[in-house]
């Protein structure tokens, strides 16, 4: 597997990333306490492959794929993209949509910052990648308020969507959803991934979902990625104490 | 988010009180059977009659018309004060909100300097500056109340820029200025309505303190806290001079904090 992924683009260079955040003071004479999250993460993603991101809660997962987006300060290490804009699913679709907005607003939000379509086009393109995710283009008018949480996160891919990004990355996308919709949501992502040949980084703690999913697995703990391999390799041979130890508890090995 | 009054045996007793006072205020800015400022020795103190239904005061002045320019004063000064404290506070507390850093704390400090300040001593120390009269008393006000402003928007500014949708909008290509004015604001609204209301009454009374105190609208203007000061020496004589006002003051208070229980 590795052999073939280095005949592919890459996509995605992460070296020697560390993030830490300073802890806010809670009275004036208070030292300024610094929190390591991230510790020297270094991985390389290419194109079309799903990979999932495996570790306790508080590992480090999320800041790891906000610190990919930009989305916050990384202490030290490069992050190169080789794709644009690239976009994240986030963890609770009650949150990540925009209460005050309609779904066709948060959808066209992106092409009206970003490219020079036109009012029409731009409609079509969100009509479009609304009936990808499996909903109809009468939703365009609801706001966020009137969806159930699976339509929402499909809401959300549609719009992950919008500007064609190469890379997703999806942050524990379908753990705030009942499991019938899960099996969906999952079922859809790995469509559209064949569909539009996308790269996914795809974060969860289900190792299940990871093995039926993706290609190649990262597992992480304490800021590290102390397993990286193809999804056979780690769970029938996992290396290190942790991985056999989260693979024994999922009930795999 | 929708904005939406429920509708309940609350609201409605807001709205009729609210507008049992604001209706004939918007009348007077425009019309009032008497010239509020035509002084008539004969008519001094009368009391209650067909052509008076108010009686009038110690200048022989209708107090019905009276009271119909005074609420549109009170009124219209409630509104500029609520108006420019929250535009002014909105802008502080989503400069400091959004951005935090130096900036948050250098605003944010001074702002609690304003806030240990009652704002009606606030406003008086304004005024002192400003000087009386009743466009300065609506300055001298609404500078007094952009603290609170500043300190609510803030507080909303922070628990919604780190909302994902905010971040999704990040990762969109939204700029700052969008990001706070299209993707934060209208989720603070219900907030907003909510302080401007409790702005308006708070500012409907700071006016009548002031004015009460001698120090906000002057003579010959009317407004419901000048008609309070100049109706004390009466008060035994003639007690439906102080009533009136009074109780113009507490229908409108009472109905618009009535109002604003039942936003949502």
């Amino acid at each position: 597997m590795s052999d073939v992924c280095n005949n592919q683009t890459r996509i995605l260079e992460v070296k020697d990333l560390f993030v830490s955040f300073t802890e806010e003071k809670s009275s004036l004479f208070d030292k300024k306490k610094k929190i390591d999250v991230l510790n020297g993460i270094s991985f390389d993603m290419y194109e079309g492959e799903i990979v999932g991101l495996v570790g306790e809660s508080g590992c480090g997962k999320s800041t790891l794929a906000k610190s990919i987006l930009g989305l916050n300060k990384i202490t030290k290490g490069d992050i190169i993209h080789y794709s644009q804009y690239p976009q994240m699913i986030f963890q609770d679709p009650y949150n990540s949509l925009n209460p005050s907005k309609t779904i066709e607003f948060i959808l066209e939000e992106s092409l009206k910052n970003l490219t020079k379509l036109n009012v029409e086009e731009r409609r079509q393109k969100a009509k479009k990648r609304l009936e990808q995710v499996g909903l109809d283009d009468h939703y365009l008018i609801h706001k966020p308020g009137e969806l159930s949480g699976g339509q929402r996160q499909r809401v959300c891919i549609a719009n992950a969507l919008m500007l064609d990004p190469k890379l997703l990355i999806a942050d524990e996308p379908v753990s705030a959803l009942d499991v019938t919709i899960q099996a969906q949501i999952i079922k859809l992502l790995a469509g559209l991934q064949k569909e539009l040949g996308l790269s996914i980084l795809f974060i969860s703690h289900d190792l299940r979902v990871v093995y039926e999913l993706c290609d190649r697995v990262m597992i992480m703990k304490d800021g590290k990625i102390i397993e990286d391999g193809t999804v056979d390799e780690v769970y029938r041979n996992p290396q290190t104490d942790y991985t056999k130890q989260l693979l024994l508890s999922a009930g795999i090995m | 988010m929708n904005l939406r009054i429920k509708k309940n045996a609350n609201s409605i007793m807001g709205i009729v009180l609210t507008a049992i006072v604001v209706i004939p205020a918007i009348i007077g800015i425009f019309w009032t059977p008497y010239d509020p400022e035509t002084i008539n020795g004969s008519l001094k103190l009368a009391g209650a009659s067909w052509a008076h239904p108010f009686g009038c005061d110690n200048f022989g002045r209708d107090i019905l018309s009276r009271i119909m320019l005074g609420s549109s004063t009170t009124f219209l000064i409630g509104m500029g004060t609520v108006i420019g404290g929250a535009v002014v506070g909105t802008l502080v507390g989503a400069l400091t909100g959004f951005y935090g850093g130096v900036i948050d704390e250098v605003l944010m400090r001074f702002n609690d300097v304003m806030l240990s300040f009652p704002s009606l001593l606030l406003a008086l120390t304004f005024v002192a500056i400003f000087g009386p009269g009743k466009y300065r008393v609506m300055w001298a006000l609404a500078i007094a109340f952009v603290p609170s402003f500043a300190r609510i928007i803030r507080a909303e500014f922070k628990r919604v820029k780190n909302m994902d949708y905010v971040k999704a909008a990040r990762l969109s290509g939204a700029s700052d200025f969008r990001i706070m004015y299209v993707h934060i604001l209208p989720n603070t609204v219900k907030v907003l309505i909510n302080a401007v209301l409790i702005g308006f009454n708070n500012a409907v009374l700071a006016e009548a303190g002031l004015s009460f105190l001698g120090i906000g609208v002057q003579p010959p203007d009317a407004s419901l806290g000048r008609m309070l000061s100049d109706s004390q020496t009466y008060l035994f004589t003639k007690p439906s001079y102080a009533i009136i006002p009074g109780m113009a003051i507490i229908v409108m208070v009472l109905g618009v904090s009535m109002i604003g229980k039942e936003v949502e």
